[in-house]
């Protein structure tokens, strides 16, 4: 097989089901979604993706007013109007107004590329929907110009979704689906020694074992991430802690979690608080 | 057959398999990217589930439709001996044979399997290196099984096997998907959003004033309803809780409204109405009642179950002349027309004293995606804006 296919990269490390998966939505020219919590990767893991296929990455960041035409093209109405007034340019061409969106120019792309179409389901219930036919058929049509753009090579199309909105069935069934877990302590041992080079193993230990009790109380809205973790190692590494001190003080808990209600919960059922200072 | 008896374990675990995701399936095991059991898994997986609810579902599905094919490990080395070594045999034989289906492939597969006795290379029969045979490594057979590499054998099974997706599982019916489409009628759209250029009207004012630029703006549509809900949360409501809390997220996170007011009651509303049940904050009726307008809509849940005289008698702590829990709905909705009733019990349920007087005073429906539908079609049909 020619295809060249997705390993990992030195500063990504996938496990292999997730390698499985994706290899399966580049041969089989599919989307991949990739769900999961915020904080374990799935964003990086498009970077990765093109860097090991080597392929430039085209990343188009939805938010909750971005609409699916945003992503193929957009035609200036405005600054054609002000052109007309004041003459700048060639008005009476079109085409100096229409702008491609990131999957229109991963479609005019000379060299294959990677699309990465970041969470998803920021957007509108519908704008999976709205998608489908291009992602099926890698091109779309141009009313202005009257004018179909096809892909001239398919990009691999890397989809994420905290799960903020359940995505509709259409695109589901279209898309290769992974769901990213949390990672376990060893891998998230692997994780944190590739921010943390020179953490030694005991305060490492003792901010996991804290780290990982916290994740279990229940009913925190938002369980502390993989970047909280970093985070709050980087601060417990400056303040120069030792692993009793991250054992029985409750240090910097507001690096882990960010609303009042969190940090309730999670010191209250400590059973024998000292409170760090 | 072993790939159609999978297809069958899957859909009698609840997955939603269609014909599209099985042929896909076929298709990544015709272009190559399943070698082994443990292939099978990870991409099987990528491609048949759409969500991590599926997982549990799929992992149940695999150990059944595959516990015979993992291959017992004193005959997995040897099969493994018969295969080391596999670059000089590349080129010449007969043609190799190919095969229509995966599932005679396999069959065939697991008969040689059981025939075979030593190592082979470069033949175009039995499992070995090179030649043209269908199963091996090395091999020019256009169908094929791989055997050998990296991973194989018993993995795939052992961590299907470990269920570690059981706790994303989940049975319930209410989708908050669907929830969120069925609400999504609710709108009453006027221009008093913020404000943005017309475009259409900037280019015909433009025009009439021969190319001289004049700005036109118009205000952006918004959605003028405002929503309150108001959920029961006594104790025959327990069982009910994850489809009310559902229902309750689900709308939460829509942001289409203009503004969405949550309240409880035990039963039926009284006197008072709660912010929040656990830390007892509470607000008299009246303030609420004094609130609504035209503009809102107002959504019961609740089973309107109860012993008649908590609907039907006065009560109250300051005297006789309180009103009763149905006087306290009827002022609901005489001042909110556009109300409706969410009931999480059946509808077989519904006849019941206190149940049928509610269900005179509002529109009833099932706490399902169809009820709910049917609600929204009637808090459209209360023209009240």
């Amino acid at each position: 097989m020619s295809m060249k296919h997705f390993s990992g990269t030195a500063s990504y490390i996938a496990d292999e089901e997730l390698l499985a998966s994706v290899n399966a939505a580049v041969v089989l020219q599919r989307p991949l979604l990739v769900k999961g919590e915020p904080g374990t990767g799935k964003t990086l893991l498009a970077h990765a993706v093109a860097e090991s296929l080597g392929r430039p990455l085209l990343a188009w960041h939805v938010k909750s007013t971005t609409k699916a035409v945003d992503g193929l093209y957009h035609y200036d109405v405005v600054q054609r109007l002000n052109d007309s007034r004041f003459g700048d340019n060639d008005i009476s061409d079109i085409r100096n107004y229409i702008r491609l969106g990131i999957l229109g120019q991963a479609f005019a792309a000379d060299e294959p590329t990677v699309v990465l179409i970041d969470e998803v389901d920021k957007a509108d219930l519908e704008f999976p929907n709205d998608l489908l036919r291009e992602l099926d058929e890698m091109a779309f049509h141009i009313p202005e110009l009257d004018e179909t753009v096809a892909a001239k090579h398919r990009p691999v199309v890397i989809i994420t979704s905290n799960a903020e909105k359940e995505l509709p069935d259409p695109f589901l069934r279209r898309c290769v689906f992974h769901y990213v877990g949390f990672p376990d302590r060893k891998r998230m041992t692997e994780i944190v020694q590739v921010h943390h080079p020179r953490l030694g193993n005991d305060i490492l230990d003792a901010a996991l074992d804290r780290f990982y009790a916290i994740r279990k109380t229940t009913g925190l809205r938002k369980p502390p991430s993989t970047s909280e973790l970093v985070d709050w190692l980087s601060v417990l590494i400056a303040a120069g802690l030792d692993p009793q001190q991250i054992r029985e003080g409750d240090p910097f808990m507001g690096v882990l979690l960010k609303q009042r209600g969190d940090l309730d919960a999670a010191l209250s059922r400590r059973v024998n608080p000292h409170k760090f200072v | 057959m072993i790939f159609l008896d999978f297809l069958f374990q899957l859909r009698d675990q609840g997955l939603p398999v269609g014909a599209g995701e099985w042929l896909t399936f076929l298709s990544a095991l015709r272009k190559g990217l399943i070698h082994d059991s443990e292939g099978i898994y990870r991409v099987g997986r990528s491609i048949l589930c759409r969500s991590e609810r599926d997982y549990d579902a799929f992992d149940l599905a695999f150990g059944q439709a595959f516990e015979g094919l993992v291959l017992p490990e004193e005959m997995r080395e040897q099969l493994m001996q018969w295969l080391s070594g596999a670059e000089a045999f590349a080129e010449g034989g007969p043609a190799p044979k190919e095969y229509s289906s995966i599932e005679e492939l396999i069959q065939d597969f697991l008969e040689r399997l059981r025939n075979q006795k030593e190592r082979h290379d470069g033949g175009n029969t039995w499992i070995g290196t090179g030649g043209t045979s269908a199963f091996g490594h090395g091999g020019r057979a256009p169908t094929g099984i791989r055997v050998g590499g990296p991973g194989g054998g018993g993995r795939a099974m052992r961590v299907a096997g470990e269920r570690r997706w059981q706790n994303y599982r989940s049975d319930v019916s209410l989708d908050i998907r669907q929830i969120q489409a069925a609400l999504r009628a609710l709108r009453s759209l006027t221009k008093e959003g913020p404000l943005e250029l017309d475009i259409d009207e900037t280019v015909a004012a433009t025009a009439r004033q021969a190319g001289d630029i004049e700005l036109v703006e118009t205000r952006a549509k918004q959605n003028q309803l405002r929503v309150v809900l108001l959920m029961d949360a006594g104790g025959s409501m327990a069982p009910h809780a994850e489809r009310v809390n559902r229902l309750f997220s689900a709308m939460k996170a829509m942001k289409t409204f203009k503004s969405l007011d949550v309240w409880y009651f035990h039963n039926c509303p009284y006197g008072h109405l709660f912010k929040d049940y656990q830390e007892y904050i509470r607000v008299p009726t009246q303030d609420v009642l004094a609130q609504l307008t035209l503009k809102h809509r107002l959504i019961f849940v609740g089973d309107a179950s109860m012993a008649p005289p908590e609907l039907f008698a006065a009560w109250g702590w300051s005297g006789s002349d309180v009103p009763s829990g149905l006087d306290w709905l009827r002022r609901f909705r005489t001042a909110c027309p556009g109300s409706i009733w969410l009931n999480p019990d059946p509808v077989r349920w519904w006849n019941h004293p206190t149940v049928s007087a509610i269900g005179q005073l509002f529109p009833m429906f099932e706490l399902t995606v169809e009820g709910l539908e049917q609600g929204v079609r009637a808090l459209r049909r209360a023209r009240t804006v």
